[in-house]
């Protein structure tokens, strides 16, 4: 918000007349309104229309600016509960290269989630109000963080997997309606793929080492498949806001769209990596590669909170949040005292 | 420890010079208690990978920005001075260099 964002109050004192002089008055501030409201939602279907850009101060039907605000605070939330499962390994890294390559990776999923709330920040939330929601469990995050990290494997898992599921996700994002939510992943998606390709390499290495280390690599594999998966959301038919946030640019492709496109993306690199897919249906139709069932249940079960881990992280991410109070009390604090001594000595 | 009252640390809107020769160009915003901070959570938020040689950060409250509404009459005063523009003049066909 910019400090003249909010404009000069409305002048309530004047008398606008007494009797039917002020009802008439009344009736057309009322024409006025809704002449300036059917302008301003005619500006709007024209800026979705041209595939123009919806900025932070324009007009935007509320339920638009709603739509963002939960779905780019869900994504932030999902950026910053997904350090946990990451930030596991770190004292545990095999080499001090995997460690600060891990150590980077980490540090990008903070990064993320900053450049995010900031973009949900300009639809007139504050990033305070949003951490409050996700704490107190009214707002979500990406489900897959529900899921423990057990081996080393797991980091390439994540990387190759869970990062490549997002840059499906994410890439059609470049192109949102909304600018600041755009932009920020924009940036996003350029660093994504150092994240992928770390996995990869992970995998890779493992998958070419011992045969214990090749069988840490597939059962890595086989645990994070479906999870992955299901990123992409329910199926077409049981995604009720879909077709209202495609109508605006908010989304590019549907759920099972993206979906097939990541497996079709997905399984010859695992053939690359000497690693299978654990789905006895997998198969090749001439253009696609099919899928078997997802366990639909087990995602809604997991949505609602009955994951293996979703009160773990829910537990860090509030201990932190706490545990960090006095950091950011301490800052306040310091900056205080030098806005105090900076007025003193121009007083002096 | 003295008092300190709990409020929320001010947004900063940050820009930044990509390299020489190139002007500094907004690229988000971030929460931090005083000017020092700001940049460098900048520095760490915005150039983890050498995106930038220099950052200005200023406080969002202290910029004053054009009425939102971005087609306002504002700006009409340039919308019919067609003049202003070199393709506004008709050049003999002939004419080189113009």
């Amino acid at each position: 918000m910019y400090r003249n964002d909010v404009g000069p109050p409305v002048d309530q004192g004047a008398d606008p007349g007494a009797g039917s002089d002020r009802q008439a008055e009344f009736d057309r501030q009322a024409e006025f309104d809704r002449q300036a409201e059917f302008d301003r939602q005619a500006e709007f279907d024209r800026l979705i229309g041209a595939d123009e850009r919806v900025e932070p101060r324009d007009w935007m039907p509320d339920a638009y600016r709603k739509t963002l605000i939960r779905q780019i605070a869900q994504h932030a939330h999902s950026e910053i509960i997904g350090m946990q499962p990451e930030g596991n390994w770190i004292t545990r890294a095999p080499s001090l290269r995997r460690k600060a390559i891990l150590m980077a990776k980490v540090q990008d999923e903070a990064g993320h989630g900053l450049y995010l709330y900031s973009a949900a920040e300009t639809l007139g939330v504050d990033r305070a109000e949003l951490l409050d929601l996700l704490h107190c469990g009214a707002q979500k995050y990406s489900s897959i963080f529900n899921y423990p990290t057990l081996t080393w494997a797991d980091m390439g898992a994540i990387g190759w997997l869970v990062d490549g599921a997002a840059i499906v996700n994410q890439v059609p994002l470049c192109r949102c309606s909304y600018g600041p939510y755009a932009r920020a992943m924009v940036r996003i998606c350029k660093e994504e793929s150092f994240h992928q390709r770390q996995g990869f390499e992970i995998l890779f290495t493992l998958s070419r080492g011992t045969p214990e280390q090749h069988a840490m690599a597939q059962d890595a594999v086989d645990r994070w498949w479906w999870p992955s998966l299901m990123m992409f959301g329910p199926p077409d038919d049981a995604s009720p806001n879909s077709a209202r946030s495609m109508a605006w640019g908010i989304k590019r492709h549907s759920n099972d769209e993206l979906r097939q496109r990541f497996v079709d993306m997905t399984v010859p690199q695992a053939e690359v990596l000497g690693l299978t897919v654990p789905d006895a249906d997998l198969h090749w139709d001439g253009e696609h590669w099919r899928f078997g069932g997802i366990d639909w249940d087990e995602f809604y079960a997991v949505l609602k909170g009955n994951g293996p881990c979703n009160a773990q992280r829910m537990d860090h991410r509030r201990r932190a949040h706490d545990e960090g109070a006095w950091v950011r009390d301490a800052a306040s604090a310091y900056a205080a005292k030098q806005a105090a001594r900076a007025e003193q000595g121009a007083a002096a | 420890m003295t008092e300190v009252p709990r409020k929320e640390w001010p947004l900063w809107e940050v820009f930044v010079r990509p390299r020489r020769g190139l002007s500094h160009q907004h690229v988000g915003s971030l929460h931090a208690p005083d000017a020092p901070m700001a940049l460098r959570n900048a520095r760490d938020l915005y150039t983890r990978r050498g995106e930038g040689v220099s950052i200005w950060v200023v406080p969002a409250a202290e910029i004053t920005a054009s009425s939102p509404d971005e087609k306002d009459p504002f700006f009409d005063p340039a919308a019919d001075k067609v003049y202003r523009h070199p393709t506004f003049y008709e050049i003999p066909a002939e004419v080189r260099h113009l």
